[in-house]
């Protein structure tokens, strides 16, 4: 899947991200929140790459650095959501009575948009980093249950599985062992896209300020501080705005070049592939 | 005389049909209707049917994916429906299955090796799981340099080599083939049925062998049994089935197999039945082939003829009133 | 009436390109019956779907040959004007009916929209027409099946309504790929017997593709057996089954499970795997499965020869060593004299 220039340019995006945003206090001396009233709002210079805020904060390192708190949230929030929907469709998916009362439960959820389940999560438990991830998190873990039962649903009456029952394969071997990896690949491709979906839901939600506290540096705190200067200094939301595109963009590609290469038989094909020209035979 | 392995009695299978918002249970497709056969230890039963005739839900009754409708399944006497899952378990051990799809049957992600090892680690049966894979890779023809390659790297008839290895592993008294060759190439069909044979002469097996195709049953069978609308027809040794054929379901089947001859094609006569199999949720009454049989009467139409068991096992039984007699055999 | 004339059809997969179709050539006079006999990856499908230019372009090429048609050339065809030939010249059944019809609707609206494709006749004759075909398939009560989907038919039943669309258009050749495979025997030798009736009805030229020899057995004037790409033998009927050239038909003719043969007789297998397409094994295809093969076979890659009238086969032994070696190998075999 290396050999796509597309999946290369987006992980190269990705590394890219998090190790500047990893080793920001090693090459800047600047800090995120240092305030100088004396260079508000200055336009992009060799200074200040991406100008200043009206606070005067730099709002390059401050782009840096809010990438920590996106990427944090945006991985953590896949995982959980990965996990429990996993679980949840694996088991909703191969036993028929557990699958009605899941499937109910997830319909339910579904019925809210997930960003509304997510800000009314947050308004009660409270803006923190940790109540926006098990916001986002519970917000996010139908959709994945319910492509995983969907998965489970059409490998579970193959062949195969038939034959381990047959060999005398406990459910759990079958479920580990001979379901979940035949599902692997719409998990990780679902799993990636969750990642981009919750960098965007929790810029939104600091968009709307309930976000994470607004002294941290996030991209959707600064959208938000950005909003009333929109027409004076367009850098100010510009460059957060980047981020967050350039990072989401960078996932959702990641997601389809996985799709794509998870294929057993495609993968050893790409690598024997020759390149033969048609003129060479016409 | 021969020992009984396993033997069926009266096995019925009815799926429900659910219609409707409430699912309600509108019918039943009686896919296996009163089936009773016998395998003993050592032989080969062949069972003969078109699609729809139960054959396979006849098989995945005998190997306990299915519990059926009523009926009973006797293994070395003892019936095994009302096993608890500890003695199912240990019985698995000794009935394991082949199926007809070499392609679907096995797991596309896992290595050949781990696929024929996945019921000794089950099992527990050796410590040394790599040894006894290699050991049945090659009993079944396949290098044992190919452990770690995957099932899409092998043609159809090595899978289903495969396939034969991941049965024959935990040393089991009785396989179930399902269509295990029908899904090959003709020249490869003739390797795997040779080896079949011969892994039952080493190893004792004893196979209930589930075909459509009555000229592969014929290479390979002790006794056949044929099989139409969950009902068994006919029932009868090798020798007599092919060449005292009784039922007129049977002769319709052997004469519309196509021969590879184009001289004794044209010259032999051709029974061609009428119209198609009727619906399982819905048989005919009376003897369910009366609908398509060239000599069925009023009376078949209204009786359920039976296919008399005897205690010879080796008889030629079959459910007929009105069967071809042995002279009208030879006249033809 | 059609002329395959050193066909090359090619596919380029990511593993290398597939010589699908390698050198054929053969001919077909009108109402004749030709079998194509083949395993899977012998290219059989892939020179039927060449025949009506249906193979999807890219990936599949044809870097050589003709496929004429009463003197036009099919590759040289405008997709225009192949569309207007599918169905009125030639016309096609498939392996798998169920696929081939559309299920959301009637078979009689699929059937009527295939006659005014190919007739310029309003709805009410396009009816009348219809139901007529139905008969002619032995589709019994056909003013009611009209209405059916195809869901509601059997297997047999939906092949049945194939052929008929496929008659439509009155086509001068009908292609049948594996229309039987699928089939249980009883409705295959109904639908055998059916296509024996339209070639008497219509005259059509019906090109049967299958690896069944039992079937061309019954059905085909002429046969050609190919082997990964190549026709290795091609003749009458009776050459190829009583006057076998090529060690290929021969030990395929002998590894076939037969009801003819004893019980219990055992089966005599062709060894080895059929080959890979992609990179093909030197000398002939056929070299490492075969029983005669000899150090010549590795290295020379035979091409077709007269073995009779119209008798042709691609194999470098000759006839004697042929019957030597197969009278060895049978004795061998019976009676354990060694090779």
């Amino acid at each position: 899947m290396l050999k796509r220039k597309r999946n290369l340019l987006s992980i190269g995006i990705l590394l890219l991200i998090t190790i500047a945003t990893i080793t920001a206090s090693l090459w800047s001396q600047t800090s995120p929140s240092f305030i100088d009233p004396t260079l508000r709002l200055l336009s992009p210079s060799s200074e200040h790459w991406f100008g200043t805020d009206h606070f005067g904060r730099d709002i390059f390192i401050r782009t840096i650095y809010a990438a920590r708190v996106s990427l944090i949230v945006g991985a953590v929030v896949a995982v959980v959501a990965t996990f429990l929907g996993t679980v949840t469709g694996l088991i909703a998916g191969y036993y028929k009575k557990a699958d009605s009362i899941i499937m109910r439960i997830v319909d339910g959820m579904l019925a809210f948009p997930a960003l509304i389940l997510a800000l009314a999560l947050v308004a009660a438990l409270g803006g923190s980093v940790a109540n926006i991830i098990i916001a986002l998190g519970f917000a996010f873990w139908p959709i994945m249950t319910r492509i995983v039962r969907a998965a489970v649903l059409q490998v579970k009456n193959v062949q195969y599985i038939e034959a381990a029952k047959t060999t005398g394969a406990s459910d759990f071997v079958i479920l580990t062992t001979y379901i979940l990896p035949n599902i692997l690949s719409p998990i990780i491709v679902q799993g990636t896209f969750t990642f981009a979906r919750a960098i965007l839901a929790e810029a939104a939600l600091s968009f709307l300020g309930i976000g994470v506290n607004p002294t941290t540096p996030t991209w959707g705190n600064m959208l938000q501080e950005a909003q009333i200067y929109i027409s004076m200094a367009p850098w100010f939301s510009i460059f957060p705005g980047l981020g967050i595109v350039l990072t989401v963009l960078a996932l959702n590609m990641l997601g389809d070049g996985i799709r794509d290469a998870f294929d057993p038989h495609a993968k050893k094909q790409l690598k024997k592939r020759k390149k033969v020209s048609q003129q060479k035979y016409a | 005389m021969s020992q009984e392995l396993l033997r069926i009695q009266d096995l019925e299978m009815h799926f429900p049909i659910k219609e409707g918002v409430l699912q309600k249970t509108t019918g039943y497709v009686k896919a296996v209707n009163g089936v009773s056969l016998s395998v003993n230890k050592g032989e080969t039963l062949g069972i003969v049917g078109e699609s729809g005739c139960g054959k396979s839900t006849l098989a995945k009754t005998i190997l306990g994916l299915l519990k059926p409708t009523s009926g009973d399944i006797f293994y070395e006497g003892e019936s095994i429906l009302n096993y608890n899952a500890k003695q199912m378990h240990e019985l698995r051990r000794n009935i394991q299955m082949v199926f007809q799809d070499p392609f679907s049957s096995l797991n596309p992600r896992m290595q050949v090796g781990d696929i024929i090892a996945a019921p000794l680690k089950v099992y527990k049966t050796t410590k040394n799981v790599k040894h006894r894979v290699q050991e049945l890779m090659e009993l079944v023809g396949l290098k044992p340099e190919y452990y770690h390659r995957l099932p899409h790297e092998f043609s159809g008839g090595q899978r289903q080599r495969i396939g034969i290895a991941r049965a024959i592993a935990l040393e089991p008294k009785l396989i179930v083939c399902d269509e295990p060759v029908s899904a090959l190439d003709v020249s490869v069909q003739a390797q795997v049925i040779n080896l079949l044979e011969d892994l039952q002469k080493e190893l004792g097996l004893t196979y209930i062998f589930i075909a459509h195709d009555l000229s592969v049953i014929k290479h390979m069978a002790d006794r056949v049994g044929v099989m139409y609308l969950g009902k068994v027809m006919e029932l009868s040794n090798n020798e007599s089935f092919y060449q005292n054929a009784q039922h007129p379901y049977t002769n319709a089947l052997l004469s519309a197999i196509p021969l590879p001859d184009p001289v004794k094609e044209k010259e032999r006569e051709r029974i061609v039945l009428k119209g198609d199999l009727p619906s399982p949720a819905n048989p005919p009454s009376g003897c369910v082939f009366h609908t398509r049989c060239p000599r069925a009467q009023d009376y078949c139409k209204k009786n359920v003829p039976l296919l008399e068991t005897k205690e010879d096992g080796t008889a030629h039984t079959v459910a007929c009133f009105f069967p071809i007699e042995h002279a009208e055999q030879i006249q033809k | 009436m059609l002329e395959v004339k050193n066909l090359k059809a090619y596919i380029d997969t990511p593993a290398g390109i597939v010589k699908a179709v390698d050198d054929v050539s053969f001919s077909l006079k009108a109402g004749e019956t030709i079998g194509i006999v083949g395993e899977s990856g012998s290219g059989k499908s892939v020179l039927a779907l060449s025949l009506m230019q249906l193979n999807p372009s890219p990936p599949t090429f044809y870097p050589q040959g003709e496929i004429l048609l009463e003197g036009k050339n099919l590759l040289h065809l405008k997709e225009k004007e192949l569309r207007n030939l599918r169905g009125n010249d030639i016309a096609m059944i498939f392996q798998d009916p169920m696929s081939s019809l559309n299920p959301i609707f009637k078979i009689g609206t699929q059937l009527m929209e295939a006659i005014r494709t190919h007739q310029n006749i309003n709805r009410a004759e396009a009816k009348k027409k219809a139901i007529e075909l139905l008969k002619d398939v032995g589709i019994s009560d056909p003013e009611r099946r009209m209405n059916d989907y195809p869901h509601q038919l059997s297997g047999g039943m939906r092949q049945r309504v194939m052929i008929a669309i496929a008659l439509a258009g009155k086509p001068k050749i009908l292609i049948a790929d594996e229309p039987t495979t699928a089939l249980d025997v009883t409705i295959q030798a109904q639908i055998l017997d059916l296509m024996k009736d339209i070639q008497k009805k219509y005259g059509t030229a019906i090109i049967i593709i299958t690896h069944d020899l039992g079937v061309v057995a019954q059905l085909a004037d002429k046969i050609v057996v190919m082997y990964s790409g190549r026709i290795v033998e091609e003749g009458k009927t009776e050459d190829i089954f009583y006057h076998t050239a090529m060690p290929y038909t021969w030990s395929l003719l002998r590894s076939m499970p037969r009801i003819d043969t004893s019980s219990r007789e055992r089966l005599i297998p062709i060894q080895g795997q059929p080959p890979n397409l992609v990179s093909p094994p030197k000398g002939c295809n056929f070299n490492p499965r075969c029983p005669f093969a000899t150090a010549d076979c590795l290295k020379i890659d035979p091409s077709l020869t007269e073995r009779g009238a119209g008798h042709y086969a691609a194999c470098i032994l000759s006839e004697k060593t042929f019957e030597e070696g197969k009278l060895q190998l049978e004795n061998f075999e019976t009676k354990g004299v060694p090779l």
